[in-house]
């Protein structure tokens, strides 16, 4: 299968460019990039969203919507073929087969309708005709091979019966299932857990060892890159603007732009607050149950318990972190304690309990608790100015306020986050990502609130603007003395901001304390394991965490 | 909320307030040159039969009789103002004219019928011919100086015939048209505002009300249609209020489904929960936040309903259970069309006409669903 010029590099990318056709004007997306990748070696492509890294990555195998794509310059040698130029039938023979792909979000790329055994024994029977027994054996090896538990009772699972980890798994082992030269990654861990990014980080770089592939891994993560790559490439704005040895960049970064990458991870601890400060918010073994029901009856025959008894206090100025995997109801607690969602327990707020009150009632407390959500593309109405956006909960908490000393506080409010208040009338679409979440956090800040609800904030974000948030909301926090929950998976950011942390598993607190205890002496299994793959990508013994 | 129509400083222009997607829709709707100049025929179509009053009409548009300006199309004059005795003037009748004529002037539509004026002056028994198919001598044969009548004019042809009981067909077809469209504009608009109230309340609250809601609907379409309007239509005259009415009982349901499911998807949206958030009520988190959404299925579905609510009215004229009898109505065209097959040019003007406003329309909303169709690209 091979015939490798052991002179030339197995992956050779020469002056590649793309442009995209958006009404009637040529975007360029890639701007004469080059890099070489050499057999078993990994290569990490870093950028921020928008740096067209995974533009570069897809037209290596012309995956990009032609004819509205197009590639003004470049070659892209693979094995001393070009690519680019190549008829479709030897891009075929290629793709899936000699260079395989990873996406981001392994449920979208799963055929939803297709079995576990059917998914990966396609890729068999495609390259290498082989008959359903022989494929059958081959699944199971794979399965084996990247780790999947069970491999027999797995074949006739469909993907949405596995976990996102196990999708994964699944992915790579499509992947692998024709033993490529080249795995291109983009993203795989992006949407997973840190725990099961560890997991997979780790069986990738154990599967590159074994099968002397070579790794194009494309993040906008440093920690994964300085775990896991050979060489760097940075790019931004379709250029890369430098390369090297991974130690080199790290240690002696030369362009401005990775230095500023470097340093733009989210630093500073939370303000102290007094042991005595009033205390905001309080519950008392909150339960939110979900009803499973069957039968004809719809009889309740038990309960998916999001919440299963917490107890907290949150006292003035002060944030509470909560940290866990996806599904430890982490949300669902926040959520409850703003009565977004129904709950059992008492909620008490500044010595009122907010149990019990009706939605009317509710409304007029709603002024003084807001959240801050995590997707700042889908928090915004894109059909309202960002005026209007930040005056709809002034009109209802503020009515005795004429039009013009709304917009003045509305005016007032995006100077305060940063936002030019000129462009005011403008549509969220018209912001970045970092923009519309400081829009976002006005649109809570205008209503004077006590308390904010911080539902994962900063990660949706690029790591330099996630900096920038941070600073923002610990500014603001000083400024108006304001109380935080603060909800997200990313430890670093909640070391950044947080006095104290609750660590929740399956709706129950697993450990408490203050921040310091919890991230240098963590006391459970499950903290550590947490933090050791959060911090330094390293997996857990087995048992400790989902897989 | 009491004034947010206060003026802003610096509000964008109404081209700029497009958001870009909306410019792409209105690109993509244009690039549609056949649905694009459909809806300028239509519009045309409907804008000249709206004034049909002015084209089509048995009585004159201005009179000046003795140094005074009259307009019988506002009012009625009694004959006695021309010397007659009659409590309500007929200007076709040449005694009239001549009385006119000798003390002042007359001036006519172009179309000297309405849609319920009968032809008295028939050359040839009902219905007629097209005036252009039969010789001068014939058509004026009527009249009492023949060819020399100041009646024998254009004015007075019947463009394409007469329906069997001698009306103008043209003038029919105008005023037939109009009331065809207004009634289905009317009929579509009302039944989208209950269609849309009855899906965003269904998808907003779900659960119980969506689930009481949607069989009552199920069992709600399952009423024979058809047999409760020939119950209704043997008991009372269905007026064009009443016939709209009762059509609408079941047309509103048309819309429920595509709102009450862009409600269901939307209502768990971020921007919902926000809102949420921050106090705003049901009321307005609907109107402000989710109608929005939902209003995309809805235009893309209206062409389309228009178009039913006509062929709805068109088939009932058919049968005769549709507005009174008299109206202008295409659908009556088309009977008597099949009534008289020996004057074919009834039932080729019905059959062109309806096939004719039908196709602009569906070719108007094939644009539309293109302009909204986000998988559609245009290079």
């Amino acid at each position: 299968m091979t015939k490798t010029h052991s002179s030339s590099p197995l992956l050779s990318v020469k002056d590649l460019s793309v442009a995209f056709m958006q009404e009637g004007k040529e975007q360029l997306a890639v701007d004469r990039i080059s890099f070489d990748l050499e057999k078993g070696e990994t290569m990490a492509l870093v950028g921020e969203s928008g740096s067209g890294k995974s533009v570069s990555a897809l037209s290596i195998l012309k995956l990009l919507p032609y004819p509205a794509a197009s590639h003004p310059s470049g070659q892209v040698l693979f094995d001393g073929v070009d690519l680019l130029n190549a008829p479709d039938k030897t891009l075929r023979s290629v793709r899936g087969n000699r260079i395989s792909m990873i996406f981001q979000e392994p449920m979208s790329s799963l055929n939803p309708l297709h079995t576990v055994e059917k998914q990966i024994g396609e890729v068999l029977s495609i390259h290498h005709g082989m008959g359903e027994k022989q494929a059958r054996a081959r699944v199971l090896e794979l399965l084996n091979d990247v780790g999947i538990r069970e491999p027999e009772k797995r074949l006739k699972s469909y993907p949405h019966q596995l976990s996102g980890g196990q999708r994964q798994r699944v992915m790579i082992a499509m992947a692998l299932a024709n033993e490529p030269e080249l795995l291109i990654a983009d993203e795989p861990t992006t949407a997973l857990d840190v725990t099961v990014q560890a997991q997979i980080l780790e069986l990738l770089r154990k599967l590159q060892k074994t099968h002397g592939m070579a790794l194009l891994f494309i993040t906008h993560d440093l920690g994964i890159v300085e775990k896991l790559a050979d060489k760097v490439c940075v790019m931004t704005k379709g250029q890369i603007v430098e390369h090297g040895p991974t130690e080199q960049i790290f240690s002696t970064p030369s362009h401005a732009y990775t230095k500023h990458l470097l340093n733009s991870e989210p630093s500073g601890r939370a303000r102290p607050v007094a042991d005595d400060a009033p205390i905001v918010l309080e519950t008392d073994d909150l339960k939110v149950w979900f009803p499973i029901k069957r039968g004809f009856l719809r009889k309740t025959v038990g309960h998916i318990k999001a919440v299963d008894g917490i107890s907290l206090a949150i006292r003035s100025g002060e944030t509470l972190g909560i940290v866990g995997e996806s599904g430890s109801g982490k949300t669902t607690l926040g959520l409850a304690l703003l009565r977004m969602i129904s709950s059992k327990g008492p909620i008490v707020f500044q010595g009122n309990a907010l149990d019990g009150l009706d939605s009317k009632a509710m409304r007029e407390k709603r002024g003084d608790l807001q959240i801050v959500f995590q997707d700042p593309f889908g928090s915004l109405s894109p059909r309202m100015s960002i005026a209007q956006i930040v005056d709809e909960g002034l009109e209802i908490h503020a009515p005795h306020l004429s039009a013009q000393e709304r917009d003045a506080k509305v005016v007032a409010v995006l100077k305060e986050v940063g936002i030019d208040p000129e462009t005011r009338h403008r549509y969220p679409h018209e912001f970045s990502g970092g923009q519309r979440q400081r829009i976002s956090i006005a649109r809570a800040m205008v209503l004077e609130p006590k308390f904010v609800m911080l539902d994962e904030p900063t990660s949706a974000l690029d790591m330099s603007v996630q900096a920038q948030v941070v600073d923002l909301l610990r500014d603001l926090q000083a400024k108006h003395d304001l109380t935080y929950l603060f909800i997200s998976h990313d430890l670093k950011v909640v070391r950044a901001l947080s006095n104290r942390v609750i660590v929740m598993r399956n709706g129950k607190v697993v450990e408490e304390g203050i921040v310091e205890r919890i991230f240098d002496a963590p006391e459970t299994d499950y903290t550590k394991a947490l933090m050791a793959a959060a911090l330094r990508m390293e997996t857990a013994p087995e048992g400790v965490v989902a897989d | 909320m009491s004034n947010k129509d206060m003026t802003k400083p610096a509000k964008p222009s109404f081209r700029d307030r497009l958001s870009p997607l909306n410019q792409r829709r209105l690109k993509s709707f244009k690039a549609n040159r056949r649905g694009y100049i459909s809806l300028w025929l239509f519009l045309a179509l409907f804008l000249v039969t709206l004034f049909a009053e002015l084209i089509a009409n048995d009585k004159p548009l201005l009179v000046s009789y003795k140094g005074e300006i009259l307009s019988p199309l506002m009012t009625d004059y009694p004959e006695t103002k021309f010397g007659g005795f009659l409590p309500v003037t007929d200007y076709r009748d040449p005694f009239i004219q001549d009385e006119i004529d000798a003390n002042g002037w007359i001036l006519w539509a172009p179309i000297r019928y309405s849609y319920k004026t009968v032809n008295m002056d028939l050359p040839v028994p009902a219905p007629a011919p097209p005036s252009w198919m039969l010789d001068k001598e014939v058509r004026c044969a009527p009249f009492d100086e023949g060819v020399n009548d100041r009646n024998c004019t254009i004015g007075n042809w019947n463009w394409i015939g007469t329906d069997d009981q001698g009306r103008d067909v043209l003038a029919r077809l105008i005023y037939g048209f109009r009331i065809s469209v207004l009634f289905g504009l009317t009929l579509t608009f009302f039944s989208s505002i209950i269609g849309v109230t009855a899906g965003a309340v269904q998808g907003y609250f779900g659960g119980l009300t969506d689930l009481i809601f949607q069989r009552f609907i199920e069992i709600w379409t399952s009423v024979p249609q058809l047999y409760l309007l020939l119950i209704i239509a043997a008991i009372i005259t269905p007026s064009f209020w009443i016939l709209l009415s009762i059509l609408l009982l079941f047309s509103w349901v048309a819309l429920v489904g595509v709102v009450r499911a862009e409600f269901l998807r939307a209502r768990n949206f971020e921007y919902v929960s926000a809102a949420r958030a921050l106090g705003v009520s049901n009321r307005t988190i609907m109107l402000r936040h989710l109608l929005p959404n939902a209003m995309v299925a809805t235009l893309t579905f209206m062409p389309f309903i228009l178009n039913g609510s006509i062929t709805t009215l068109t088939s009932l004229d058919f049968l005769g259970f549709g507005l009174p009898p008299g109206s202008p109505s295409l659908g009556e065209l088309l009977a008597q069309g099949k009534k008289n097959i020996e004057a074919p040019w009834l039932g080729i003007t019905g059959f062109l006409s309806i096939s004719i406003m039908l196709s602009l329309l569906i070719f108007i909303g094939e644009a539309v669903r293109d302009a909204f169709d986000p998988r559609k690209t245009f290079h």
